[in-house]
């Protein structure tokens, strides 16, 4: 897949006005960036990617130690340039949890795997929902409700969204 | 028919809603309404995914049983089960049995109208099963036990403060939550904690795909992706309208729904689910097993319901329903909604516009009739709806079956009788007198001034409203004795070399009572260099197709054509005063034509306005209309602005000099007969402040009020103190 500069800096900038941080980072820097941003107790998905995680994160956790963790970590299968979205595979290893319960998510995207739009997107999505039976979160900044009488970032689902995005 | 208990409850209901839902709906819709136009602006193909939006519901609509059979392999390959329910009864059995047999004691649900529509929460708890709403708006609802006031924001009909109090009533906590952040933590960690022992999960589901059996669950808060996987067991419900045939079709539709419907570009998720899914269960009580490990041994029952929905799809006038995505969008861009919101413009579940269509499938013309005529048929809604529905066509279906009080598609009638209409004997009076207005207003010009005098008694007015529900606060029009066409017959034509040849349509208003702007469109028209004719041409149907007399209307459609129809074979271009008629021609006019006629008709007719802009454009002389450099407000009428109309008169004034401050409400409130009538005559005052606020401004109040529908016009003379005119008696000579 050739992601353009153009495609990346779309990404950017739809992410930023989600309010959504985006660090840029590489196979080399990973494990000192993430240790930057995750908030303790961390927990994290192994990641499909040639990285190594930082001590600060306890990798394949328990549900009890989701239900603790103050940070998840987790693959994106892709990243939506014009939404800022995310794609989350939900995996055996937990990647739905993990995404969802803690306060702060952190997504793990590959430069490579931005795509421009929705449409690419879904395309990629529907021949592996063919194929495979997979399932995934097209999330697009933190959970919100208006509910309660004005918006309020932080419903069921994290509060915070911090995008890695890596480039291999 | 109209009697005076039904309609001092019906008027007191109504005033009760205004009063206590009225200002939060009021705020929340408009608020949407507004983020929606700004949404679709920015979306460079909002047309294009409207259209294959259509496309792809009106195939699945009709390949709806092939369709289904394909879901049922898909969801059965991946290990699901799929349950088609034909009715409640036989949607809440099954879901009732699967419960029992989770052994479960308590069921988690993310919103979904669906279960709405069955009242599955009380078949459950009637089988002593804990059920929570975890959508915060509808665990508002469900703990006020109320109902959703909205498609997709249940609880839109209550302020912070009202929720505030019923938290504070209900917990009696130590320190009760106030502001939105508080309520909000305050509910997430009581339904976090129900959540996370819950037993059975149930969501609705947005969309279906038929080729991999994968669910779309749009969604913001989370409470919907932390109630399919979080208990073992997931139940999704859903109309079987929710099938379309593969992923490949749900980018349009995920693109226009959140825009659609609160202006937001995607919501925070769209859960795209192929069940069951690979996620671990989750216990968290677990500190051994990482989740890698654990197993992902789920059950997932997809229940989808008829419930009417395939009778509907047999009928071809509410088959166009089942297209509705549920967006809520005919909600938010309607005046009348903004103003008594869904308890009152609603039925059993649905609300809003297209909610008529869907109560008369799913519960029955009675429930429909209920609140079907808060529809004005204004069709601020028809443009901004994702899948193309023409919903007010829906609600003049739904009264003109009201009125016949029969089953759908049921033979023409043809009643003789002292209303020269097709309508059934049990049609109400104030429906047969607003229906049959042309028949009234000839006989009001043949005896006026009498006949305006007689009018006008307290006994008539009395009597009118007792008989026929027109509220006595209400001016009658006044007829006028000489008629426009009978004006015109008496006057020679002035244009010695005519560039363009015109049929002005004398609608009845124009030509019975307001005769002068008639005259001053002919003034006008014959200043450009146009040669004109007035002939006597009957109504457009107008009227009695917003009573829901369809059948009359039709009749009028072909009276209609067959009298202007050798005028446009003969060159001569047909010139519309009154938008609501311009609109039956545009829009109503191509049920009731040949698609050849309508699209003659409508290739030759235009709106005043419009045509003036268009000579002007061709090089006619704006010096021989009145200039001025007068500063004006101006009011366009809604039909006008669904037909994209409105532009060109304001250009039109600007051109000639004319200071242009144009309002931007959705609806001056009157609509046709709606405002007279007594059971709406409250609430169509109260959507007519809107209007009056933006005219008697800092910089409106002492501008010249222009309007360009009768009924705009109307309405702005009750509203303000000055008298509102249409635009072409500003612009033409005197």
């Amino acid at each position: 897949m050739a992601t353009t500069t153009t495609t990346l800096s779309t990404f950017e900038d739809a992410l930023d006005s989600l309010g959504v941080d985006c660090t840029r980072t590489t196979v080399e820097a990973f494990a000192t960036t993430l240790d930057g941003i995750v908030r303790d107790p961390a927990v994290g998905v192994p990641l499909p990617f040639n990285i190594e995680y930082p001590e600060s994160v306890a990798v394949d956790p328990t549900a009890a130690d989701l239900e603790r963790a103050a940070t998840g970590v987790t693959p994106a299968s892709l990243g939506v340039a014009n939404y800022g979205s995310v794609l989350l595979p939900s995996t055996a290893d937990g990647t739905e949890p993990v995404s969802l319960y803690p306060e702060l998510h952190v997504p793990v995207v590959r430069a490579s795997d931005v795509v421009p739009g929705l449409p690419e997107a879904i395309d990629h999505f529907g021949e592996v929902a063919g194929d495979r039976a997979e399932s995934t979160i097209v999330a697009t900044g933190p959970s919100a409700t208006a509910d309660m009488g004005a918006l309020v970032l932080g419903a069921h689902g994290p509060e915070t969204v911090h995008v890695v995005m890596l480039d291999e | 028919m109209s009697n005076s208990t039904d309609t001092d409850d019906k008027a007191a209901e109504i005033r009760r809603l205004m009063a206590t839902e009225g200002s939060a709906i009021e705020e929340n819709t408009k608020g949407f309404n507004e983020k929606r136009k700004q949404a679709v602006t920015g979306l460079e193909n909002y047309e294009e995914l409207r259209t294959r939006a259509r496309e792809i519901k009106e195939d699945a609509i009709d390949r709806l049983p092939e369709l289904i059979e394909d879901l049922r392999a898909s969801i059965e390959e991946n290990g699901g089960h799929l349950y088609l329910a034909d009715d409640a009864a036989d949607a809440n059995r099954y879901v009732r049995e699967v419960v029992a047999e989770e052994n479960a004691d308590r069921v988690v649900k993310s919103k979904s109208m669906t279960t709405e529509e069955l009242d599955v929460n009380d078949a459950l708890e009637a089988d002593g099963i804990d059920v929570v709403e975890t959508d915060l708006g509808e665990w508002v609802v469900q703990l006020a036990d109320e109902t959703p006031s909205h498609l997709i924001a249940p609880a839109i009909h209550r302020s912070r403060e009202s929720i505030a109090d019923l938290f504070a009533e209900t917990f009696d906590p130590e320190d009760p939550p106030e502001t939105a952040d508080e309520l909000t933590g305050f509910a997430r960690e009581r339904l976090g904690e129900l959540i996370r022992d819950a037993d059975v999960g149930m969501t609705g589901a947005n969309f279906v795909t038929a080729d991999t059996g994968t669910m779309a669950l749009v969604t913001s808060e989370g409470n919907a992706r932390k109630c399919a996987v979080t208990p073992d067991t997931h139940i999704a419900v859903a109309g079987v309208e929710k099938v379309v045939p593969s992923t490949d079709d749900l980018s349009p539709f995920l693109e226009l729904l959140a825009r659609s419907g609160t202006g937001q570009d995607l919501t925070a998720y769209v859960s795209l689910l192929t069940p069951p899914v690979d996620s671990p269960t989750l216990d968290f009580d677990d500190d051994e097993t990482p989740l890698s490990e654990r197993d992902s041994d789920r059950e997932f029952h997809l229940v989808l319901v008829d419930n009417g929905r395939m009778a509907m799809r047999e009928d071809d006038q509410l088959r166009e329903t089942l297209y509705c995505i549920r967006c809520g969008q005919c909600s938010n861009s309607c005046a009348n909604f903004q103003h008594v919101g869904g308890h009152g413009f609603g039925g059993e579940t649905y609300s809003g516009g297209i909610g008529t269509g869907w109560e008369a499938g799913v519960e029955g013309l009675d429930t429909a009739a209920e609140f079907n005529d808060l529809c004005t048929g204004c069709s601020r809604c028809v443009n901004g709806c994702p899948t193309k529905i023409d919903i007010p066509w829906i609600n003049t279906v739904v009264r003109d079956r009201v009125n016949r009080g029969e089953a759908p598609e049921g033979t023409d009638f043809l009643v003789e009788g002292l209303t020269p209409d097709e309508e059934p004997g049990g049609l109400d009076i104030d429906k047969r007198l607003f229906g049959n207005f042309e028949t009234l207003a000839k006989l009001g010009s043949a005896t006026a001034p009498v006949s305006n005098w007689l009018a006008d008694t307290a006994p008539a007015r009395w009597a009118l409203e007792r008989v026929a529900g027109v509220d006595t606060r209400r001016d009658l029009p006044e007829f006028e004795r000489e008629t426009l066409v009978d004006w015109f017959d008496r006057r020679a034509s002035t244009v010695p070399d005519p560039t363009r040849e015109v049929v002005l349509y004398p609608d009845v208003y124009t030509n019975h009572v307001q005769v002068e702007r008639g005259k001053a469109a002919v003034r006008a028209l014959e200043a450009l260099g146009v040669s004109v004719r007035v002939p006597s041409v009957p109504s457009s149907g107008r009227a009695p197709l917003s009573q829901g007399m369809i059948a009359t209307a039709e009749d009028h459609a072909h009276d209609v054509y067959g009298r202007l129809a050798e005028h446009i074979d003969a060159g001569r271009d047909v010139v519309v005063i009154e938008p609501s008629d311009l609109a039956m021609f545009d829009r109503e006019y191509e049920r009731f034509l040949p698609e050849a006629s309508v699209e003659r008709l409508q290739a030759h007719s235009y709106e005043i306005m419009e045509y003036v802009y268009g000579l002007l454009e061709n090089g006619a002389d704006a010096a021989a209309l009145r200039g001025g450099d007068e500063a004006v407000a101006y009011h366009a009428h809604c039909q006008q602005r669904t037909l994209g109309l409105d532009a060109h008169t304001v250009t039109v004034l600007e051109d000639l000099g004319y200071d242009v401050v144009t309002s931007d409400v959705e609806c001056c409130g009157m609509a046709g007969s709606f405002g007279y009538k007594s059971d709406y005559y409250d609430l169509s005052m109260d959507v007519g402040d809107d209007l009056a606020e933006q005219f008697t401004a800092t910089d409106t109040r002492d501008r010249e009020v222009v309007a360009s529908g009768t009924s705009c016009l109307e309405q702005l003379d009750a509203l303000l103190s000055r008298r509102p005119t249409h635009p072409i008696q500003l612009v033409a000579p005197r």
